[in-house]
């Protein structure tokens, strides 16, 4: 569903978080426009987990507003959303990936049960069907078919990773919200799921917030950034004219201390 | 009258007859117990949550001195009692004292007074004690009765350590809830989450001791660890209170024996409020300090929520410690698979022979 | 027995039970709180169902009680008599004389009709404790119908075994709305629950739930599609009194391994006899 030019997916003014007299983030806006990828970088510290935290739900924000189109086309203020709806909403329209798998997968079933999930929430009853789904969808993110019973505990990091979006993507979620998807796993194995989320982003129009200190996967993945430190955003723009041309001091920073191989 | 009846009927006759045991020795009576078994009458009377000596003594005879057996016993009786009233809240600061300590001064207003207790014995059997023959008025090696050169009866009341430390500031004030919200009640309500501290306190008060003490000590042991000091261990008569409708004012209906303990706990690095001590509460009927502590140390540990602490533990698990604190809920549902399964076995037996017959049949690749 | 109030329990507790029967009436298998007490038999020894019964149970019930679908079984008699001492209530085998049925862990197989009250006694009233053992997580999820996680589980087995590996306690869904654990009957007597003209009261007094179906409740076991729900079934009948289609007991009847299969319902059996029925191993 198209939204047309003057309404954003997602429309955040004025957000803010604080644990006691600690500011963890303020005064954070940004629009995020259907088929965009939002890249929030900044050190460990900045506020950017905070502030997708505050978007999903996972901490309560204490002021501010975020507004979010829905796929019926009505607005609404998911802060304020009721808890029924907002769950249903984080299980159908939206996605998100944490940066350690086991926190959004079930270890404990199998892999075709963690796809399947979200299916079987929504009224899905068929066996063979839920099943095939997961199949296709397996393949999808490049997990061998076989492995479609087994644990993800038998998993490799990588693996798992690529399962929990599997496990996002199957209700087609329009935006997904990621924590450092590339945390923890090897080089290779990190290109291999940005190629992945690449495609996914092009071939399923999705829009996403993806948290991450690495400037390498903000500048493969994102097309506009906000960089942020000590939970205020410094400075926001296309991507690459903020990491080829940092205006704010931080920003220049942190852009010239990234090592080069 | 068919088999299953006639063999209830005889259990209960063999029962009976065990717990007489051999008819040539004398039979016990309620105030041996109640007198010479005293500390486990005070625990039937707290996890029963019944005051009355005499009926828990009768109740530990009749479960031949199984003392959950007993608690139970008291608790069914509990049931079929009318509630008069609700007294007032216990004044412990009102408290004939008996026995006083405290961990966390040398020395304090009132002095330490060690009063009747085992702690510093040398645990020797001591086999004088098997001598039947009465030895009235003779002191017992096991208590000691100390008293610190001034008596204590010059401070009257005896003040709180907890109050010195709360004149300055140190720790927390204790948060009085608003008169008109009534106190929970977990014999006439169901437990429900979150839980506010009154009903935690009911249940680890009648909690099972065994349970209540592992999980105190593993708080020691860095399970949910918050640095315990005992402030201040008490012990002695309070009065039991009233304020009858057609009165209007109090009226003593009671002095009973109880044994307090507040515990002075450090608190670290949360964001909620500056640095102050906090508390964790034990109260219990009689002489029961190892309740009493223990009870205070996973009180304390229950209040991580509401001091700004993130429940790491087992022993910070509200629905773990306080749904599994009940030694009768425990000892009946431990208990019950020894009632017949059989029908949901033979289900069982009906899939598992399914399930190998069709292993048998299609090997597995 | 006579210091003691008719069935034991005071009108005040008496009372509030039926205060929650009603609302659990009102809101088919949804489980309410309540203030069990604590019983003369342990918990876990039917507490639960015995508060229900004392509850409802008035001078002119005709009461039946049976354990495993027998009337004899220790636990049926032990309950049987105390309600016999308390209230003084005629008691019964004889499922269609009965106004009021305690039950452990069964179903009778003679079919109840309206009027008749069926009591069950539950361990764990919680159909989601297995997959979450947090009360506060679960209360939230029947109130979100966010019932996926069962639906795993089903899943699950399915991968595992080729079928759904659950065989007592199966859940099933009422009235469409909430999800419900019917207490540890077999599933074999998991259709009797549904569209039955009878009340059905389940009491669980350590847990402290009650919850209920009125009767001409739709109750569906949970299933897929292409795996719909089935029951246990026996290759031959009753030994005792030839009966087929309902569930049997498999008694050991020597060291050799010879098993002899009876109905588990001795009163349908009992009667079944008395009608002339016989099963191969003669009256």
């Amino acid at each position: 569903m198209s939204l047309g030019d003057d309404r954003p997916l997602l429309s955040v003014r004025r957000l803010v978080k604080r644990y006691g007299p600690q500011v963890a983030c303020l005064d954070v806006g940004f629009d995020l426009w259907l088929g965009e990828v939002l890249g929030v970088v900044g050190e460990s510290g900045s506020g950017k987990t905070t502030v997708l935290d505050c978007l999903s739900g996972r901490v309560a924000a204490d002021g501010g507003r975020v507004e979010y189109a829905t796929a019926v086309g009505d607005v609404v203020d998911v802060r304020r959303l009721d808890e029924p709806r907002r769950r249903r909403l984080l299980r159908t329209e939206w996605g998100v990936v944490h940066q350690n798998p086991r926190d959004g997968l079930r270890m404990g079933v199998t892999a075709g049960a963690n796809v399947g999930e979200r299916l079987m929430a929504l009224g899905a009853r068929h066996y063979g069907g839920i099943r095939d789904a997961a199949l296709s969808w397996l393949t999808q993110v490049e997990i061998a078919a076989d492995r479609v019973d087994d644990l993800p505990e038998t998993f490799s990091g990588g693996m798992q990773q690529r399962l929990q979006i599997a496990r996002n993507l199957v209700t087609r979620p329009r935006l997904v919200l990621m924590d450092e998807p590339t945390g923890g796993l090897d080089v290779s194995v990190q290109a291999r799921l940005l190629d992945l989320l690449r495609g996914f982003v092009a071939d399923l129009g999705l829009s996403a917030i993806i948290v991450t200190h690495d400037l390498a996967v903000a500048r493969l993945l994102a097309h506009r950034l906000l960089v942020m430190r000590a939970g205020e955003v410094v400075e926001s723009g296309l991507t690459d004219q903020v990491l080829d041309d940092p205006q704010h001091p931080y920003s220049q920073l942190l852009v010239s201390s990234v090592l080069h191989p | 009258m068919k088999g299953g009846e006639r063999a209830i009927e005889n259990a209960h006759r063999l029962l009976a007859e065990e717990r007489r045991g051999d008819p040539a020795v004398p039979e016990l009576a309620l105030a041996q117990i109640d007198q010479q078994l005293g500390l486990a009458v005070d625990r039937v009377m707290i996890e029963g949550s019944l005051h009355d000596r005499e009926l828990a003594a009768l109740a530990i005879k009749q479960a031949q001195g199984d003392l959950i057996e007993a608690v139970f016993l008291l608790r069914a009786y509990r049931t079929t009692l009318p509630r008069l009233g609700v007294s007032l809240p216990l004044d412990t600061m009102r408290m004939t004292v008996g026995r006083r300590i405290s961990a966390t001064f040398k020395d304090l207003p009132g002095g330490q007074i060690l009063g009747p207790t085992f702690d510093y014995t040398h645990r020797l059997l001591d086999f004088d004690l098997g001598d039947t023959a009465a030895r009235p008025g003779d002191a017992s090696e096991e208590a000691t009765v100390v008293e610190t050169p001034e008596p204590p009866a010059t401070l009257d009341p005896l003040p709180r350590v907890v109050d010195l430390l709360d004149r300055e500031g140190l720790i927390e004030p204790v948060a009085a809830p608003p008169d008109d919200e009534p106190v929970g009640d977990l014999t006439r309500e169901p437990l429900q989450f979150p839980a506010s501290r009154d009903v935690r306190l009911q249940n680890l008060a009648r909690g099972d001791e065994g349970f209540v003490l592992a999980l105190g000590y593993a708080t020691q042991r860095g399970y949910g660890r918050n640095h315990p000091f005992a402030g201040e261990i008490r012990q002695g008569e309070v009065a039991v209170e009233l304020v009858p409708e057609e009165l209007g004012f109090a009226v003593e209906i009671a002095t009973i024996a109880v044994t307090e303990c507040q515990m002075v706990n450090q608190f670290r690095g949360s964001a909620v409020a500056p640095p102050q001590f906090t508390r964790g509460y034990g109260l219990v009927f009689g002489n029961a300090e190892r309740k009493a502590m223990a009870m205070a140390l996973v009180d304390r540990a229950l209040r991580c929520r509401e001091l700004g602490e993130a429940p790491g533990s087992p022993t910070q698990d509200e629905e773990f410690v306080l749904y599994h604190s009940d030694s009768v809920e425990a000892s009946g549902f431990v208990q019950h698979l020894k009632l017949p399964h059989y029908v949901d076995f033979q289900s069982e037996l009906v899939l598992v022979r399914d399930l190998r017959a069709a292993a048998g049949a299609v090997p597995k690749p | 027995m006579s210091a003691y109030n008719f069935a034991y329990l005071d009108e005040h507790t008496k009372r509030m039970i039926r205060r929650a029967i009603l609302k659990a009436v009102a809101v088919p298998g949804y489980q309410v709180p309540f203030g069990s007490r604590e019983m003369p038999l342990s918990y876990g020894w039917g507490t639960g169902g015995v508060q229900v019964t004392a509850s409802v149970i008035g001078p002119g019930d005709v009461l039946k009680v049976i354990d495993q679908g027998a009337d004899d079984t220790t636990n049926a008699v032990s309950i049987r008599k105390f309600f016999e001492r308390t209230t003084g209530v005629p008691t019964t085998t004889r499922t269609d004389l009965a106004t009021l049925i305690q039950s452990r862990h069964r179903i009778p197989e003679t079919p109840l009709h309206a009027g008749q009250i069926l009591v069950l006694q539950v361990p764990i009233p919680e159909p989601l404790r297995w997959l979450e053992p947090r009360e506060a997580e679960t209360r939230k999820m029947h109130a979100l119908e966010e019932y996926g996680v069962m639906h795993v589980r089903l899943y699950e087995d399915i991968t595992r075994h080729g079928r759904v590996a659950q065989t007592y306690e199966y859940p099933v869904l009422v009235n469409d709305r909430y999800l419900m654990r019917p207490s540890p009957i077999p599933k074999f007597d998991n259709p009797k629950l549904d569209m039955s003209p009878a009340l059905l009261l389940f009491g669980a007094g350590r847990e402290k739930r009650i919850y209920a179906v009125p009767p001409h409740t739709r109750v569906r076991s949970l299933d897929f599609e292409d795996h719909p729900f089935e029951v246990e079934h026996w290759d031959r009948p009753c030994a005792l009194c030839g009966a087929r289609g309902v569930f049997l007991d498999e008694i050991i009847v020597d060291d050799k391994g010879g098993r002899m299969f009876a109905c588990s319902d001795t009163d349908y059996c009992a009667r079944r006899q008395a009608e002339g029925a016989i099963g191969p191993n003669g009256a």
